[in-house]
């Protein structure tokens, strides 16, 4: 054989695997924006498989904070949004971008700090808690990405009688920009304080294998309750979306069968996400 | 430094284990960057060639502008190329954003002026004499650039590396066109950010290294093809 067959031959090849990978997005498949918290404990993982096996539909997730993942709706690039930011959720159904929202379950928010805990806040309320690390000028370190977790410690700030949009230039306030593994671990570096879904914050302690370099000071509060809920993308507003089958997720999720098994969802022994949808 | 030693192991253990998201990331990213290259190289050659052959007004201004273009940023790459494959940009209805052909698209735009600078300048580099030769041998138009190209055929080759070394390493386009779904568009790059932001950096280093090994592996047969010819 010839160079120039070879050639043409690798040529026609790769056309051919080119087009199947364009051909992919006529398949059943579903495109959900989640957090990265739905992400980074494995849920989606263990969720997907029992999805496709019960509806046929793939489910493709892009992990990203919650404000990225409502842009991502607004622009209509995904079916479904899995997120946990119950406002600017509600701001996206007003402004006509989602519909059906339904609460699926939650978990809560904690505040973690280095065990010797300079700043004493153990056992505190969550405001009183911020307050006194305020006071103490003790390292706080944030999400700053206007993630679900971002936006609840704002909303916490504000309870605290802070204005969150001041702590930006205060040295002690720490804001990373990314995930919420990759801030538990500049606090763990910084031996700085943090707010953390719990679900994460249980990985966290699993990736370092039971040896945490920050641990649980404030839980169990009321005001840090963690609600996820599914949003379909308004398909009024995005004619391309397939609602269809965001709408049979959304059934899904929120079956008897489902919420069981997001209950039996563990980690380390531990539950990670209490189940709370309303039957119909 | 724990780290380094459990991810060089780590490296290993995946690429002899087999394990399945490795091989999906390694052949995802293989896939993308073959789409990116072979794009890239059929537009690229052609164009550098007529840079660096011929002479016209502004052309200076051009290459000034296309060695610009070798400073563009990926991310940026990244947010361009989503803002055209978004549902509500200008090319949406193709439903290429999350795909592997969306992620190739950008990073042939990082591919292109690269190969289009180093291909100009290999040509330009061309001994002056050769074209006057080709010419009172009696070469047409279509001999002539077939021997130029053929006679700069090593910084050509440079050229193609190098592109191929930034589109295999490349973070921002694939991040952000493809989204790192996890079996589609997840790249050996995006995992590594994905693994790094987990906290799992040794299986971050591992992956690295496959990286590497790859890319040894792609420059390896590239020697051995240049020393047969």
């Amino acid at each position: 054989m010839n160079t120039k067959k070879v050639l043409l031959l690798c040529f026609w090849a790769l056309l051919a695997l080119f087009l199947a990978d364009l051909g992919l997005a006529e398949k059943k498949v579903l495109r959900m924006a989640t957090t990265t918290s739905t992400d980074n404990t494995g849920l989606l993982d263990y969720l997907a498989p029992i999805f496709k096996k019960d509806t046929g539909i793939e489910l493709q997730w892009i992990a990203v904070g919650t404000g990225k993942a409502l842009k991502l709706g607004q622009n209509c690039d995904v079916d479904i949004l899995m997120v946990h930011a119950p406002s600017a959720e509600k701001a996206f159904i007003k402004a006509g971008y989602g519909i059906n929202r339904r609460e699926i379950m939650y978990n809560d928010f904690i505040i973690v700090g280095p065990p010797d805990d300079p700043a004493g806040i153990k056992g505190m309320s969550a405001t009183e808690a911020l307050r006194k690390i305020a006071n103490q000028k003790a390292i706080f370190v944030s999400r700053g990405d206007h993630s679900g977790t971002h936006k609840k410690e704002e909303t916490l700030w504000k309870t605290a009688g802070i204005d969150p949009n001041k702590l930006d230039k205060e040295p002690w306030y720490i804001q990373t920009g990314q995930g919420m593994l990759a801030t538990l671990n500049v606090a763990s570096e910084k031996r700085g304080y943090t707010l953390t879904d719990r679900g994460t914050f249980i990985k966290y302690e699993a990736t370092l294998k039971g040896k945490p370099i920050l641990v649980i000071l404030v839980e169990g509060d009321k005001i840090i309750r963690n609600q996820y809920s599914v949003i379909e993308i308004n398909p009024e507003h995005c004619p391309n979306v397939k609602n269809d089958l965001a709408r049979t997720f959304s059934d899904w999720i929120t079956s008897p069968k489902i919420q069981q098994a997001i209950a039996n969802f563990r980690l380390m022994g531990k539950q990670l996400f209490i189940p709370n949808a309303k039957t119909k | 430094m724990g780290y380094i030693t459990e991810g060089i192991i780590k490296a290993f253990e995946l690429l002899i284990s087999r394990d399945a998201e490795t091989y999906s990331a390694i052949l995802t990213t293989l896939k993308v960057s073959t789409y990116a290259m072979t794009a890239s190289l059929a537009l690229g050659i052609p164009l550098g060639f007529f840079l660096g052959f011929l002479d016209f007004r502004g052309k200076k201004l051009l290459r000034t502008i296309v060695n610009t273009l070798l400073a563009f940023p990926t991310v940026l790459i990244g947010l361009l190329v989503y803002a055209l494959l978004s549902q509500r940009g200008p090319l949406g209805q193709y439903g290429l954003l999350f795909t592997l052909p969306g992620v190739a698209i950008g990073q042939t735009i990082l591919a292109l002026p690269i190969v289009i600078a180093l291909t100009a300048t290999a040509v330009e580099s061309l001994d002056r004499q050769l074209r006057i030769t080709l010419l009172a041998l009696g070469a047409n138009r279509y001999q002539l650039l077939c021997t130029c190209i053929w006679e700069a055929r090593y910084g050509i080759l440079t050229a193609a590396v190098t592109a191929y070394g930034r589109v295999l390493t490349e973070v921002g386009i694939s991040l952000m066109v493809g989204g790192n779904i996890k079996w589609h568009t997840r790249t050996i790059t995006t995992a590594i950010a994905l693994e790094t932001s987990k906290g799992e950096f040794a299986m971050g280093i591992a992956l690295g290294l496959v990286l590497l090994l790859i890319a040894f592996v792609v420059n390896f047969s590239l020697m051995y093809l240049r020393q047969r010819s």
